[in-house]
């Protein structure tokens, strides 16, 4: 199967953009998006990351939480509390990661959009402040890094 | 060196006005002085220079030596750390969502399933007629 095209845009320096279309109809993307047995399988960033904690309380002012832990041990974790929540077409939640490495506070939209069965989806992350952004580029770079190195120690050992 | 997060900040604080990405395009196909990037753009030179100024803040450009053009030209560095850091969220979330894919693959493979079995339930006997419009 063809991967559809991922864009990442940032319209601001608040904020960051990612759209993505899914063959699949919209209730069934926003189940994937929302129900922690199927988030788990697929939410997991760089490789080395398995997803143990996945609770998700879906209705607005309900929280959720994400740990993730790496084969080497070490763990992530992150959560927040949904603002709004409009099945299956818009989602809208804080995001806030347990050792801050995003500047505090983010606010992540979700938006649904159904066309012939196939459904768009688009992510809008806006950072607290610019000061808030600046520091999860430099710590995004970092992660990005280390990910890459995470791999080459995977290589050099294999 | 400059932190990354500042640099970072000044290059996309320099790239969200239009008329500073069409100044760099334009420098992408060689160095022009100020009067010459001006022109096509229909605007006053200090106009330009302000935009200028932004973009040499932020690294994106520099000045070259001849003293009269003080020709200004494209420095790729700071782009490239700027593209390099969307590259790598964007390569995070293209696995993620990969795996999505697969997810939403096998959930329509079940909900095909169910209905199949469902019709399967309702077909009508082999020896009833079958309805014609």
């Amino acid at each position: 199967m063809k991967t559809a095209a991922l864009t990442v845009t940032t319209p601001s320096e608040r904020e960051l953009v990612m759209t993505r279309e899914f063959a699949a109809p919209r209730g069934m993307v926003f189940d994937a998006l929302t129900k922690p047995e199927l988030v788990q399988r697929w939410l997991l960033g760089p490789p080395g990351w398995t997803m143990p904690v996945c609770d998700i309380d879906l209705r607005v002012g309900g929280k959720y939480r994400y740990v993730w832990r790496n084969a080497d041990g070490r763990e992530m974790g992150m959560g927040g509390t949904f603002k709004e929540m409009v099945r299956p077409s818009r989602l809208v939640a804080t995001e806030s990661y347990d050792d801050h490495w995003t500047g505090g506070e983010t606010l992540v939209t979700t938006e649904l959009v159904e066309t012939r069965g196939r459904t768009t989806v688009s992510t809008t992350v806006r950072y607290a402040t610019r000061e808030a952004r600046d520091a999860a580029l430099k710590m995004g770079a970092t992660k990005g890094l280390e990910a890459s190195y995470v791999r080459l120690d995977e290589l050099l050992t294999a | 060196m400059k932190p990354i997060s500042y640099t970072l900040d000044a290059t996309f604080a320099a790239l969200a006005d239009p008329t500073r990405r069409a100044i760099l395009a334009r420098l992408a196909t060689g160095e022009a002085s100020v009067a010459e990037l001006a022109e096509p753009f229909d605007m006053t030179q200090p106009a330009i220079s302000k935009h200028l100024k932004v973009l040499e803040r932020a690294g994106l450009i520099s000045r070259g030596r001849e003293a009269q053009r003080r020709p200004r030209r494209l420095e790729p560095r700071p782009l490239a750390d700027a593209t390099d850091w969307i590259e790598r969220y964007r390569r995070i979330w293209e696995g993620n969502f990969k795996r999505l894919d697969a997810v939403l693959q096998e959930l329509k493979h079940k909900q095909k399933k169910t209905i199949d079995a469902l019709l399967d339930e309702v077909k009508p006997k082999p020896n009833k007629k079958r309805r014609t419009r």
